[in-house]
């Protein structure tokens, strides 16, 4: 049987690379990829910790639902946004979008 | 070492590489295709923790429809930006750096859980039919249940309307 | 005892262990070859299908068809497979190599993925989940992706275009078609596809749910790509769709695949509306099973084929105006009044086909009703719209 540890390890490596690309990526889509990948680590982690620890409990397989239909919506929010912007302004490089700071 | 754990190790180097590949690939298209490898590696991660239920859901709202929306949203905007650009921004090492310390801040918090190992499961079609119930089920889930069907629907209508071409006389 | 198939596989089994192999190793290996089995028979039926479909398209257009190799012309679909294995297999330049490459693959795999939970006999399955209707969307909708992948390695704007109009068709009549889908989920109470087709063993789900499997039927012809939704290789506007600069086998499998969802589209039509394998005599001869279950995938195969003959295409804004103005809205309305009839029926233990029969009977009349008075208010718009534009040249000849 595969250790609890190995499924920990894999989600934690999994949400730095999400978070490298957050912070890292001029691209606002590139963005929106690295908070997906934040996302399904944590949704690893969730699932890892029902099977493992609270399998008797639903409230881990509940989270994972409620996380799947969040990043549904985020997604579609967060593309029209960049669509919008793009429309306006013809960019999609985040450090470009800079109407509100100065 | 069991089938299991052959198969774990191949499914999160699949993840994990594809995850790298997202984040550093120059050209986005390719960053999007990766990223649904990545995602595909997740699901196959979902069997392995015996929920059939949720590794086909993963594929079918990941894989179906986010990362084709993504793909499409890149397909849509590669205009301005154009794929010899530089892809990441001047604070790159900076953030290279921040993730790595939050790598080990989390791998030293990871690695005090206590190892545990799985307890028996109730079978797959019991477990899917609880979940079902306790989805509609007032001492359940019904008020997160409800209030992530109001959130679709808001999310709907105001992609939709944030997209929307401007009026002319905008 | 008398189930051929637990037989043979008992038999290969037995053989295998005799071999001095482990079970668990016999086990996995017999999986490998199941699958690689029912992989290649859905390929070889595809062939016989690409057969089957232009000949019948040639007598509904009054042609012959293939007639000069072998029989009837059967062997003609063998012989295209044959020419299109020797040609070479182009990648243009500045196409995206890898993703040039997987494309035709991912599209193949999506579609014959579908089969791996069709009952096809009792006792013949390639695996019973407990989410088998999910997994059938789930990985019937990879095949979008390959399309994606297809337009956008080949770097042609008419492969492009091609697959935007193909994505944008797919992704929208999946709507109405998980809507659908659900119906008989719901009726059979559970979302695997065995149990369905066990619960149609006293009553077709077409007859609880007639509505609903003409709604499905629509949606997947618009999933399909068939005709009247063939928008996505519109020779006259975008050439030939997302596969223009495929060449040989790469063609040929975008070209399979597409005959192997058409059939595979037919078969779960009639595994979840027209009851699969059931039929009389199948717990005696579970053989005969087999032959229903084919002989119901042909006839909504056939289907197919003469609304292909038959209808011409749509317009893009008709295809899109027609899902989601029409079959969706109509979709949600049966799948609600489904699910709480269902609920009451079951209570109150009225007759459950009479109860879905007349409420689907109900929805139609409705439905049939708010169209004539939408017409009827949409002509005396144009009508009003009309008149003073006369009276205003009118006046302006004055």
């Amino acid at each position: 049987m595969v250790p609890l540890s190995w499924y920990l390890i894999l989600a934690a490596a999994l949400f730095a690379v999400g978070i490298f690309g957050v912070l890292a990526r001029r691209n606002a889509i590139a963005i929106l990829m690295g908070i997906e990948l934040m996302l399904n680590a944590v949704n690893l982690n969730l699932l890892a910790f029902w099977r493992y620890l609270w399998s008797d409990n639903l409230t881990g397989v509940v989270f994972v639902i409620m996380v799947l239909a969040v990043a549904a919506a985020e997604v579609a929010v967060g593309l029209a946004l960049i669509i919008s912007i793009y429309r306006r302004r013809s960019t999609v490089v985040a450090e470009e979008i800079d109407l509100l700071k100065w | 070492m069991t089938l299991a754990q052959l198969i774990f190790l191949a499914a999160a180097a699949v993840t994990l590489v594809a995850a790298i590949m997202v984040v550093t690939a120059p050209r986005l298209i390719h960053a999007g295709l990766w990223l649904i490898l990545s995602l595909a590696g997740i699901a196959v991660l979902f069997i392995l923790l015996d929920n059939g239920f949720l590794a086909v859901v993963q594929v079918a709202i990941y894989i179906d429809a986010i990362a084709i929306l993504i793909i499409i949203a890149v397909m849509l905007t590669r205009a301005v930006m154009s794929d010899a650009d530089r892809q990441i921004n001047r604070m790159g090492l900076a953030a290279a750096f921040a993730s790595l310390i939050l790598l080990a801040g989390l791998l030293a918090m990871v690695l005090q859980v206590p190892a545990a190992s799985p307890a028996p499961l109730v079978e797959a079609e019991v477990n899917l039919d609880a979940l079902g119930r306790a989805l509609v089920d007032v001492d359940g889930f019904i008020l997160p249940f409800e209030v992530a069907s109001v959130l679709l629907v808001a999310a709907l209508v105001g992609a939709i309307l944030v997209a929307m071409a401007p009026a002319r006389g905008d | 005892m008398s189930d051929p198939f637990v037989i043979v596989g008992q038999f290969i089994k037995e053989l295998l262990i005799g071999l001095g192999l482990e079970a668990a190793l016999t086990a996995v290996l017999l999986r490998i070859v199941g699958a690689a089995v029912l992989g290649g028979l859905v390929g070889a039926a595809a062939i016989l299908t690409i057969w089957a479909e232009r000949k019948l398209l040639a007598r509904i257009q009054d042609r012959i068809g293939p007639n000069r190799v072998g029989p009837y012309g059967l062997l003609q679909s063998f012989a295209d497979v044959l020419k299109l294995i020797t040609k070479e297999f182009l990648i243009p330049r500045g196409a995206d190599r890898y993703v040039f490459i997987m494309a035709p693959l991912v599209v193949v795999a999506g579609v014959i993925g579908m089969w791996a939970v069709m009952p096809l006999a009792p006792g013949l399955v390639g695996t019973e989940i407990n989410v088998g209707v999910l997994y059938v969307i789930a990985i019937g909708a990879i095949g979008t992706l390959g399309i994606m992948m297809a337009g956008l390695s080949s770097n042609n704007k008419y492969a492009l275009l091609g697959a935007f109009r193909t994505v944008a068709q797919m992704l929208s009549y999946t709507v109405p078609m998980l809507l659908t889908l659900l119906i008989p989920v719901m009726l059979a109470g559970s979302m695997g596809m065995l149990t369905i087709v066990e619960a149609q063993s006293s009553a077709w789900f077409i007859l609880l749910a007639p509505l609903a499997a003409i709604i499905f039927f629509i949606s997947s012809l618009a999933e399909l790509g068939r005709t009247p939704f063939d928008l996505q290789e519109a020779e006259s506007e975008i050439v030939a769709g997302f596969h223009i600069e495929y060449s040989g086998m790469g063609f040929g499998m975008f070209m399979m695949a597409e005959f192997v969802h058409a059939f595979t589209i037919s078969a779960l039509f009639s595994v979840i509306f027209l009851g699969g394998w059931q039929g009389p005599g199948v717990e005696a001869f579970p053989l005969l099973g087999l032959f229903y279950f084919i002989l119901k995938t042909a006839l909504i195969y056939f289907v197919v084929i003469w609304l292909r003959g038959t209808f011409p295409r749509l317009r893009i804004d008709q295809m899109n105006a027609f899902n989601w103005k029409f079959i969706t809205p109509l979709a949600l309305v049966v799948f609600m009044v489904t699910a709480i009839l269902d609920k009451l029926a079951v209570q109150a233990d009225f007759n459950r086909t009479a109860v879905h029969l007349g409420s689907n009977a109900i929805i139609v009349l409705g439905t049939l009703f708010i169209l004539r008075a939408h017409a009827a208010s949409q002509r005396r718009r144009k009508e009003v719209a009309d008149r003073p534009q006369i009276q205003h040249s009118e006046a302006a000849g004055d």
